[in-house]
């Protein structure tokens, strides 16, 4: 990785602490405080099975809020306020730009999700009062979710070399709902016929499979996750990615600077 | 060796929504800067100068033609290492400190880190913001960010400058700290090319200007050839309460302002007219040729074609 990608993608970090994007782990902290008492008191043997789901989901929607929010503005913003300019008169190719960008944003979801993992854990000893060997599976959840969060950042990245910010954000966070439910699109393209089977067979294999990437609630029934499901979904999450980043650099290479 | 070269640069937009239809920013443009130059390139607002640079920066991709600074493609990265660039009203990352945006545009530019501090310290100091490093940009006034720009632009001492309309923004102490430090440059033996549409700020700095409109060039050359149509005239100046009857003889005009006056008279009755003074015992204070000022060639250029777009309205 070329030094001026670790540059800009520190720049981007730097951007998302100062303009106070961390406080939001105030309000996932104030989340799962009242969420472990209430449900110490309420639940009964299946406190653990509702924190887990509880707090892993928060973590998900949180995080995905971020990388689209701040996602959609990486490029727009520097464009529309011409702090781009001072950067690519120097030599910093657009590709390392890109690429910066997106090592920042996803620097900042992976400290963001940390934090917010110290908070489910513990939220989790509080409810448990003591750790299960199958707790650790909801390390692979989280994992899992930092993958989600690598290609939702990617894409939105992708849709921001092209489009208008609100615009992105919409294909984004559609794009991540379809994803939810690839494995149903991909059933339904299963039992469908003729075009129609062709078109669902494109599409579910085109959006991303968040499905996959979704464990929640098998590691909250203290399932275990397949290593080899691990794996394929490390390796999906990561040519999917890369192919979206590949995307928005190609367009955003011939992208005139207004 | 030419500093910039640029060779038939066209840049056409496509403009409207449904049927879009070219608008020709810049027509084929071909300009040649020499290095160590102070180059100003004119022009009134809209005419292609913001255009121009945003090619030469590989901000925008041109239509056609082709550029090269240092002899290197504008795509070139180690051109880019040693250009310097202020974009007009410059904005930057308002959550950054001075300081901070210089050390980060510092590693962009590959700028050694054990002389990155010391250079930023220097810079700052250069611009006259010694004691604003340390402030963030958000609570910075105007002028404060065009110095803040002017010093990421000359950083990593790069050997070619580009200057958005440098001056906007600045009050006249500023407009006067940046006239220096850019003819400081020129004395580095840095090539410096600005763009501008205030002509004083040009006629004071510049070796030669290129006059753009419309996206067209219309006229190129050193300052003083352009500003050196004397029209065979000279100005005499000397004190005293009246005009002698032998200078009105000669045709002179003249203003008389207290006790001194000034006289438009021919060349060629220059030596007559001091004779005159003379005899008449009137203190002479000065002899000068008249010259067309930039502003007169500027406007002598511009106005055939305001003329022509005026009589198309």
């Amino acid at each position: 990785m070329s030094a001026r990608i670790a540059h800009i993608a520190s720049n981007t970090f730097r951007e998302a602490v100062r303009d106070r994007v961390l406080y939001n782990l105030i309000v996932f902290a104030l989340l799962m405080s009242g969420a472990a008492i209430l449900v110490g008191q309420i639940s009964i043997d299946i406190e653990r099975l509702v924190v887990i789901n509880l707090g892993l989901t928060a973590v998900s929607l949180f995080g995905l809020v971020i990388a689209i929010f701040i996602g959609i503005g990486l490029v727009s913003k520097e464009i529309e306020k011409r702090t781009l300019y001072t950067v690519l008169s120097r030599p910093v190719r657009r590709w390392e730009f890109i690429v910066g960008k997106f090592f920042g944003l996803a620097g900042t979801l992976a400290v963001n999700t940390f934090f917010m993992a110290i908070g489910v854990f513990v939220s989790l000893l509080y409810v448990s009062h003591h750790f299960q060997k199958q707790d650790g599976w909801v390390l692979v959840a989280l994992y899992f979710i930092v993958l989600q969060f690598l290609i939702i950042t990617a894409l939105t990245l992708f849709f921001s070399s092209f489009s208008s910010p609100l615009l992105s954000a919409v294909f984004a966070f559609s794009l991540f709902v379809i994803g939810s439910f690839a494995e149903d699109l991909r059933g339904f393209a299963a039992m469908s016929q003729g075009v129609t089977r062709w078109l669902a067979t494109g599409a579910a294999y085109l959006v991303p499979n968040f499905s996959a990437l979704n464990v929640i609630s098998s590691v909250a029934h203290a399932n275990p996750v397949p290593g080899q499901l691990i794996l394929y979904n490390s390796a999906y999450a990561l040519v999917y990615a890369a192919m979206a980043l590949c995307g928005a650099v190609l367009v955003f290479e011939r992208r005139n600077l207004k | 060796m030419a500093a910039i070269e640029i060779l038939a640069l066209e840049k056409t937009y496509s403009v409207g929504f449904w049927r879009k239809k070219p608008r020709q920013a810049l027509r084929p443009l071909n300009l040649t800067v020499q290095e160590g130059e102070i180059f100003g390139f004119l022009g009134p607002n809209g005419a292609g100068k913001t255009t121009t640079l945003k090619l030469l920066m590989g901000l925008i991709f041109p239509t056609s033609g082709s550029a090269r600074i240092l002899g290197m493609e504008i795509d070139d990265p180690r051109m880019k290492a040693q250009i310097g660039f202020l974009p007009e009203q410059p904005y930057f990352y308002d959550y950054l400190t001075a300081r901070e945006l210089l050390v980060y545009f510092g590693q962009l530019s590959g700028v050694d880190p054990k002389q990155r501090s010391r250079k930023v310290n220097e810079v700052l100091q250069r611009v006259g913001l010694p004691d604003a490093g340390g402030v963030q940009l958000r609570k910075f006034s105007k002028g404060m960010l065009q110095r803040v720009g002017i010093a990421q632009a000359i950083l990593h001492d790069p050997k070619v400058v580009f200057f958005d309309e440098p001056m906007s923004g600045l009050d006249p102490m500023g407009r006067r700290e940046v006239r220096d430090l850019m003819e400081r440059l020129k004395h580095e033996g840095k090539t410096v090319f600005f763009s501008t549409h205030i002509l004083s700020d040009a006629e004071a700095l510049c070796d030669r200007v290129a006059i753009i409109n419309k996206g067209e060039l219309q006229g190129v050359g050193a300052v003083a050839d352009l500003t050196s149509s004397v029209h065979g005239k000279v100005e005499l100046v000397w004190q005293g309460p009246a005009v002698p009857s032998s200078l009105r003889a000669l045709g002179a005009d003249c203003h008389v302002t207290g006790e001194t006056v000034r006289a438009i008279i021919s060349e060629s009755d220059q030596d007559a007219a001091i004779e005159a003074l003379r005899r008449e015992r009137l203190r002479l204070i000065s002899v000068t040729p008249v010259r067309t000022s930039l502003e007169d060639y500027y406007l002598q250029i511009l106005q055939p074609a305001a003329a022509t777009s005026g009589a198309r309205a």
